[in-house]
């Protein structure tokens, strides 16, 4: 076994993609036992996910809805990643941006306003309200020595009790307010869509523009270096001149106009109105798609895409099979914990192809 | 004879009970230096898991070791992946956070709703009939009792044996810990692990005793697992201090709850929510002292002011562990 594990040339391309194929391998394997134990048959319930994914046409659009909130969101999450920072907090500024959005369509709906103007005015409520959300974040870390974990999480309860509040309280509907959130908005206020199908291509090309913004950010912009800087070694970035502060805040403040980018979406587009679960977790998915891309956009695209139709795909399944669509869940966690787990052996048992793999990132 | 606000209290000390013992599972990990961020999936799935176990068995202490193994194995993950396998604490934990939580839903559907066994109230012979203290003290579930002698235990180990001063060393200065003869690696994997089973005892305490069943995404257990990490922190990695702080978020829930009929105009949705971010916004005070814009606020307040308010932000200051979440290489 050792020899295998520790060859002393430059191993061949496919060591490195036999152990990630390994990882998903292993990652079924849990997810296969999980199913055995909840008392499912496993092939069958992985036949309804594929199906309920790519069984119509429609339904393989679907995942692209779901793809375009989780791809804003992961963009986003790709400039905090890169400054170094945990911005769990993501999950509240999808919230915020879709309470910001959902207050400007309120207030405008009765007014007159061509409807293009109400979506685009709203749309820009919402980035500023997930960006003054991850702003909360930044001064909580920098004036009140708070790790943007803590201070994250705090605002997702925040943002959870702000939005019950809203759901239940001033914006209920008429008579009384219920977990099926506020009244729908009439349909001039929706975001068009493809004839016959629930995808809008004005959202579609909100995730293109996120990528590549956040790709040419990353690779061709001095912003984007010392951003890099800031994430290796903050210290070293600082002493060099980089004003640190600033750029961490305008990383949050990207981020978080994203992640309200990606809450207009599920307003505008998927929901046409305020639910309690409105992020539908796309907070944490993001994390989750941005760490298994291992924080590269280009990658996080079909990676995304993977995490989309297995949520779509996992839809049915409590009808089909009784089972609970936390199955998608499931299957990401393993997947992201098999691969981490996996590139952690590399690095171990492997020092030597982790030095020259080290140099092509 | 005994007022009704001594239950009050007895109540919150029952609520208080296993967020006593998961923090003081996470206050082992971390003062070796392992940040367990699995918390809240590992109390969840252990939540989960301890009740179908009890509900299949009929038995609750098998409840509780099934909470137990799965805290430990989880532990064991993000200890093997970090001390092992060098990667990213945060990473890992948070994995296994939102992991963790899937699983249980998941496993848990068929569970959601069924009655099952529950620990109850075993009063103190004796000791049950004192004034005021009997039944706030005596009157409990043993979880209760567990829970206070958990901390007591915790104290006296951490801060007044040998093997509790090589702990603070390997979280402090783990090369001098390891000059020393100390084991560096084995110990933070024996804390971490530990601590894991301490908090998957307290997941299950919550199915067992406290809630009484699994309700799937209503059982209130969720956020949670958060808390305890928050708590940890803002009890400065200190065991008391951080048994304090737990009693201080049960009993903002206890309030939550009380207060709901005297605010009519909050829907009690917001005042079941609210504990959790004024629990993590206490984390604020635990550091405000060493930031500099508080410094130069206070260097224009009035001297007498100044001392009082100087005074209680440092009683109220912590500072980790200083090798909290880094590797440590032996050689």
């Amino acid at each position: 076994m050792k020899e295998i594990l520790l060859p002393r040339a430059r191993p061949a391309r496919w060591v490195a993609f036999g152990l990630q194929g390994l990882s998903v391998l292993m990652a079924l394997l849990f997810t296969t036992l999980v199913l055995v134990t909840a008392g499912a048959p496993p092939l069958e319930a992985y036949r309804q996910v594929l199906e309920g994914a790519f069984g119509s046409l429609k339904r393989a659009t679907d995942i692209l809805v779901a793809w375009v909130p989780l791809m804003l969101v992961t963009s986003g999450l790709l400039l905090t990643f890169t400054a170094g920072l945990w911005n769990i907090g993501v999950e509240g500024q999808i919230v915020l941006g879709a309470i910001a959005v959902t207050g400007v369509m309120r207030a405008l709906q009765e007014t007159g306003l061509p409807a293009p103007l109400i979506l685009i005015l709203a749309v820009a409520a919402g980035m500023v309200g997930g960006a003054a959300w991850a702003g909360l974040v930044g001064l909580l870390k920098i004036y009140g020595g708070v790790h943007e974990i803590f201070g994250g999480l705090g605002l997702n309860f925040v943002a959870t009790t702000l939005i019950l509040w809203l759901i239940f309280g001033p914006w209920k509907r008429p008579g009384i307010g219920s977990m099926s959130g506020t009244e729908p908005f009439p349909e001039r206020l929706w975001m068009p869509v493809f004839p016959g199908l629930r995808l809008s291509p004005w959202t579609l090309l909100l995730a293109f523009l996120s990528i590549v913004l956040v790709y040419v950010l990353l690779r061709n912009t001095y912003f984007g270096l010392r951003l890099k800087a800031i994430g290796r070694n903050m210290r070293a970035a600082h002493r060099l001149g980089v004003p640190t502060t600033r750029y961490l805040f305008l990383a949050l403040l990207g981020c978080g106009a994203m992640a309200g980018l990606a809450g207009a979406v599920q307003v505008t587009a998927v929901y046409h109105r305020l639910i309690p679960p409105i992020s539908s977790g796309y907070g944490y998915l993001g994390l989750l798609v941005a760490m298994l891309s291992n924080y590269q956009v280009l990658w996080s695209v079909p990676v995304a895409f993977f995490f989309a139709a297995l949520n779509i795909g996992s839809i049915q399944l409590p009808i089909t099979l009784k089972l609970d669509s936390t199955l998608s869940g499931v299957m990401q966690g393993a997947l992201v914990l098999f691969v981490l787990l996996m590139q952690g052996a590399r690095a171990r048992w492997q020092p030597k192809w982790t030095a020259e793999s080290d140099d092509d990132a | 004879m005994t007022p009704e606000w001594v239950f009050g209290l007895g109540g919150v000390l029952a609520a208080a009970a296993p967020l006593l013992i998961a923090v003081v599972g996470e206050t082992f990990s971390e003062r070796a230096g392992v940040v367990n961020l699995s918390v809240n999936g590992a109390m969840l799935l252990a939540a989960m898991a301890g009740f179908a176990v009890a509900v299949r068995t009929g038995s609750l202490e098998l409840g509780f070791l099934a909470g137990v193994a799965i805290g430990a194995l989880m532990a064991l993950i993000v200890a093997f992946a970090s001390l092992t396998l060098r990667q990213s604490q945060v990473a890992v934990g948070l994995v296994l956070a939102l992991l963790g939580r899937d699983l249980a839903y998941f496993l848990g559907n068929p569970f959601m709703g069924v009655p099952g066994p529950r620990v109850g109230t075993i009063p103190i012979p004796f000791l049950k009939d004192l004034p005021l203290v009997g039944p706030l003290l005596f009157q409990q579930s043993p979880v209760v009792y567990v829970a206070l002698v958990t901390v007591v235990l915790a104290w006296l180990w951490i801060f007044q044996t040998r093997p509790g001063l090589a702990l603070r060393c390997v979280g402090e200065r783990p090369p001098a810990a390891f000059a020393r003869g100390v084991p560096v690696t084995r110990v933070r994997y024996v804390y971490a692990v530990l601590g894991g089973a301490l908090v998957g005892f307290a997941g299950a305490a919550y199915t067992l005793d406290l809630k009484g069943g699994w309700q799937g995404p209503i059982s209130g257990i969720d956020g949670i697992g958060w808390i305890v990490l928050a708590i940890t922190i803002f009890g400065g990695w200190h065991p008391v201090r951080g048994a304090l702080g737990a009693l201080l978020f049960a009993l903002l829930q206890w309030l939550s709850l009380v207060l709901q009929p005297q605010l009519p105009g909050i829907p009690s949705q917001v005042l079941n929510v609210a504990p959790f971010p004024l629990m993590i916004f206490a984390l604020l005070l635990t550091n405000l002292g060493n930031t500099e814009w508080v410094q130069t606020v206070l260097s224009r307040l009035p001297e007498s002011g100044r001392r009082l308010v100087i005074r209680l932000l440092r009683a109220l200051q912590v500072s980790p562990p200083a090798a909290l979440g880094m590797a440590f290489e032996e050689e």
